[in-house]
């Protein structure tokens, strides 16, 4: 029992960080039918961006680690969400009316671009932090075993919380979603009815990398190990979390990332380490043969 | 059994979520004639088409198919054993051609299962066995009469997405008869014609009816095809059947004149 | 007009330099540096300068220069292949012609038929699976699951059981193709992109499993010792085994390393020109219609009775056996596989091969492949640049030709003249 709520705890805090990422996978789908590819390498930026920035608020002279922390998460997203946007305004936006493989070959190239400018500039060795948040609180005291819930976990998931509550104010109140709405419900017509379209999706690839950038932060703290690779497998990870959730809907890909979170924990949990990975895509597999269309997502009546 | 119907639909239902798309619809179509499906947007008649080709399963209802050999439940196939075995073709509202194959190929296409056998599953072909060569020739010379009766004989060799809007329906019309239908399914063949290409389809039509015998089913809105070239004519209203007759009954029957121009007394008209 | 044209070139410049010193800022002014107390930071801003000085010319060199010609003149490349029809074939021809000299060219040394050799193992990757995306359509990241069945195949069957190349070879692509229709079978139905991830999924578990199952695949550490293929028996070694005899000896040549090395250039390359002939003439066959039939229209094709399920499935287990038969040469000449070799940037190569050489073209794939991997096979000293550039390379070619290199497609059949030559 003891052992079953740690997974649990412990899946709930990667399934957070996985639904934050696939955040951006969901949106950039809906709203231009593509697969970026590239999100994965985003979220590893932002866990780059994340710990230099860090580090040169610590060296700037900043004593206290909540505000080195605080001013390194807002440099990060900003610095990430530009890393966003430049990947969509070099590499995609002039393949809007291409065939529809290009932009993914597009993505494709430019993943492989950033893995390796990153490794280029910043070695291929994994580089450790110190870990920053200490202590938790022991929920349960076992014989041999005792439940932790760190104050780092705590703080990913209230982090999240607030994220998923900004952002779903966002889509639903403010006009910017509103947009976002009608561009993803129909490109054509929102531009004849004078949505800068070209900025809608801009803005969407904006917030998928602030997302993403969070996520990649929370990785270096609660890892605290990060190398050049964690984007990739990161990225198929989410994209399958946002699948599952039914792509396209917001809810679907925080709640198929936390499901995925959770597969992965318990099952390296309770079975093997090894094959948690498998674990994840098996799943996917057996979700999308008998429900296509991911949890939450629209079914979408085949028009003839 | 020539007198026996061709098709005959029984009690068809179909449910999206609360909405009745058709809703217990009976009629029957038959061979060597042409019937009409006509109805306000929205009445359920591409549904109905869907149905009957097997790209939609109505939730009630029957619908046989009475060869020469046999009656066959069309709800029980999929879709493309419907076209394969039950020999229903059909054609799309919106064209849906293989664009980027050529008019002839198209043709081809259409033929696959015909080839599909003399190739032995293509491994005839693949080691360049006489036997194919001869069927694909045959299956060419089929093509070529029914270019030549569209009259797209010229343009074989082009890609079908590049021809004009009315020679590509014409063309739908040509590949769906080159899978040698007993039944054949026009949804809104003469959408988008000019009155000369609408001319030219009625012929086509009775042509096809006359010559080859078979049934043909037709959803269409332009009433000078409709009652032009029908033999029977089917109203359909919110899914439900309101009237079937001759198009000279159909012409003025009050029912019919209510759906499409509304009730007099509210002066819409 | 030519001021307020600088002006705007300008702008833009100056923007565009902003930006890139903004995302060169955090990667490239500051380097992480492990030492051994702990992780600290280097700087050097001279790169951030570099970075914005070289973004913003770029731009305000690129913007004058749209300004300066009009759209409508801005040269285009033709599509060659659409232009001259028949100069496609004599450059089919001329390409196989000069592979098969290739080897006894002057300058041909056993490094360039090396690379030659890695080339066309991709050619034929790429034109297996210019089968399953560029006919069928269907779009698979996870075809190098079938390259690795193909390799493990062999290998295992050569190491456990002691069976000749030659009698593995068909059966590596007979393995590789049940695995296609095993996993193609529930999942074909799925549409576009839900398929890629299914498939990429596939690959990634795939590679799990050889590096997982020890027992059998013996883990990471890879087979070695893989067994190498003989010409109908003659050895390509210095010294035969007892009752056998060597390439060297039965010719009376001196023996010298260059002639496996020739020896499987030509096993590789007569494996791709099966491909290819294959394709071109499955093409023109029911089957190979019905692929592209698919492609465009999958709701056509049912209404003219083609069952899609069957058609995917063909088309997904035949571009599944040529990545065995791929694969199994892949293990007899490197003799040493690991999972490593089979990951999922491999198809992720695959894929941009047929998509950069315009899909379905098989001579696209020739040039694509050539681009891609023997170009950074010759700057193999820049290792570490390599990827970067194949990554630049990729995103560069599908800005330049979205729809690939040789997208020109001509009909498998002509009326009144049967097929085309």
């Amino acid at each position: 029992m003891e052992y079953f709520l740690q997974q649990l705890i412990n899946g709930l805090t990667l399934g957070a960080i996985y639904g934050l990422i696939a955040i951006g996978y969901t949106m950039v789908y809906g709203i231009i039918r593509m697969i970026n590819f590239a999100h994965g390498e985003i979220y590893m930026l932002g866990a780059f961006i994340s710990l230099i920035a860090f580090l040169v608020s610590t060296l700037l002279g900043g004593t206290s680690v909540a505000l080195g922390l605080l001013a390194a998460l807002v440099s990060t997203m900003v610095l990430t969400a530009l890393y966003g946007w430049a990947v969509e305004r070099v590499a995609y936006r002039p393949l809007r009316n291409a065939p529809k493989l290009a932009p993914l070959i597009s993505a494709i190239g430019m993943s492989i671009v950033l893995q390796n400018f990153s490794q280029l500039t910043q070695g291929a060795r994994v580089k450790p932090l110190p870990p920053l948040f200490k202590g938790g609180i022991e929920l349960m005291h076992g014989e041999t075993f005792s439940v932790n819930l760190s104050y780092l976990q705590m703080t990913i998931m209230a982090l999240t919380v607030v994220l998923m509550m900004v952002f779903t104010w966002v889509i639903t109140r403010t006009s910017l979603g509103r947009a976002q709405r009608a561009t993803e419900q129909d490109m054509k017509m929102a531009a004849l009815l004078g949505v800068n379209t070209d900025r809608i999706i801009s803005a969407t690839f904006v917030m998928g990398a602030t997302l993403a950038s969070v996520a990649g932060l929370m990785v270096t703290l609660y890892y605290g190990v990060i190398d050049f690779y964690i984007g990739f497998l990161a990225g198929i990870k989410a994209f399958t979390a946002a699948v599952l959730g039914g792509i396209g809907s917001l809810p679907g890909a925080m709640l198929g990332g936390l499901l995925i979170g959770l597969i992965e924990a318990f099952w390296s949990g309770y079975f093997s380490i090894e094959y948690k990975d498998v674990a994840a895509f098996s799943i996917l597999v057996l979700v999308l043969l008998f429900r296509p269309t991911g949890l939450l997502g629209r079914p979408e009546v085949e028009k003839i | 059994m020539s007198t026996a119907p061709l098709l005959e639909v029984e009690h068809v239902t179909m449910r999206f979520g609360g909405l009745f798309a058709v809703n217990d619809l009976s009629f029957t179509a038959r061979a060597k004639s042409i019937t009409a499906v006509i109805g306000p947007n929205g009445a359920g008649k591409t549904t109905l088409f869907n149905c009957i080709t097997g790209f939609y399963k109505p939730q009630v209802g029957r619908m046989t198919l009475n060869h020469a050999d046999g009656p066959v439940l069309l709800e029980r196939l999929d879709d493309y054993d419907i076209a394969a075995q039950a020999k229903v073709a059909r054609t799309f509202q919106n064209i849906r051609l293989f664009a980027r194959m050529s008019v002839l190929e198209n043709l081809i296409v259409a033929q696959h299962h015909t080839l599909m056998r003399a190739s032995a599953f293509s491994l005839a072909g693949l080691l360049g066995l006489a036997r194919y060569s001869k069927a694909e020739k045959l299956a060419v010379d089929k093509a070529r009469h029914w270019l030549d009766r569209v009259g797209l004989l010229d343009l074989a060799d082009e890609d079908a997405g590049s021809l004009p809007y009315g020679s590509q329906r014409r063309l739908e019309i040509a590949r769906a008869m080159c899978t040698d239908p007993v039944l054949l399914c026009l949804d809104e063949p003469a959408a988008g014609l000019n009155p000369k290409e609408s001319l030219e389809l009625n012929t086509l039509l009775t042509g096809i009816r006359d010559e080859m015998g078979i049934g043909l089913l037709l959803i269409e809105h332009d009433m000078s095809v409709v009652m032009g070239i029908s033999d029977w004519v089917v109203v359909l209203d919110y899914g439900s059947k309101i009237a079937e007759g001759t198009p000279a009954e159909i012409r003025d029957d009050p029912a019919v004149i209510r759906a499409y121009l509304g009730e007099p007394d509210e002066a819409e008209a | 007009m030519a001021g307020a044209a600088l002006k705007a070139a300008l702008k833009d410049g100056i923007l565009g330099a902003v930006v890139a010193a903004a995302l060169a800022l955090p990667m490239l002014g500051f380097r992480l540096v492990d030492s051994a107390s702990a992780l600290t930071l280097a700087t050097r801003f001279d790169w951030v300068a570099w970075a914005a000085a070289i973004v913003g010319l770029g731009r305000f060199a690129l913007c004058l220069l749209r300004q300066s010609v009009p759209a409508d003149r801005v040269p285009m490349m033709p599509d060659l292949g659409a232009r001259f029809p028949k100069a496609r074939l004599m450059v089919g021809w001329a390409l196989a012609g000069f592979a098969l000299v290739l080897p006894f060219l002057p300058f041909a040394d056993r490094s360039l038929v090396d690379k030659a050799t890695m080339v066309l193992i991709y050619v034929m990757l790429g034109w297996g699976l210019n089968i399953v995306v560029g006919l069928a359509g269907l779009l698979d990241l996870g075809f190098v699951a079938f390259y690795a069945v193909g390799a493990y195949s062999y290998a295992l069957l050569a190491t456990k059981l002691d069976l000749s190349f030659w009698l593995c070879l068909p059966m590596a692509g007979l393995f590789a193709a049940s695995f296609g229709i095993l996993l193609g079978f529930p999942v074909l139905r799925l549409r576009g992109d839900y398929l890629a991830i299914v498939t990429l999924g596939f690959g990634e578990i795939i590679r799990v499993i050889l590096q997982n199952w020890v027992d059998f695949t013996n883990g990471p550490n890879g087979i070695s010792g893989i067994p190498r293929p003989t010409l109908f028996g003659l050895q390509f070694t210095a010294n035969a085994p007892e009752g056998k005899t060597t390439f060297a000896d039965y010719f009376g040549l001196d023996f010298s390393g260059e002639h496996r090395v020739i020896f499987l250039y030509f096993v590789i390359l007569a494996l791709a020109l099966l491909t290819n002939l294959f394709t071109l003439r499955i093409r023109r066959l029911p089957i190979g219609r019905a692929w592209e039939a698919l492609r465009e229209d999958e709701i056509a094709c049912r209404s003219l009775g083609l069952n899609p399920t069957m058609i995917k499935l063909s088309a997904f287990a035949t571009g599944a056996m040529f990545a065995g038969f791929a694969g199994s040469f892949f293990a007899t000449r490197q003799g040493f596989i690991s999972p490593e070799s089979f990951t999922f940037i491999e198809s992720a190569v695959i894929l941009a091969i047929v998509v950069l050489g315009g899909m379905g073209s098989q001579i696209g794939v020739v040039l694509a492949a050539l681009l891609l991997v023997g170009l950074p096979e010759w700057f193999r000293e820049l290792q570490q640049y390599r990827m970067l550039a194949f990554g630049g390379t990729m995103v560069l070619i599908m800005l330049w030709k979205p729809s690939g290199l040789l997208s020109h497609r001509a009909p498998t059949i002509r009326l009144g003249k049967g097929a085309p030559s």
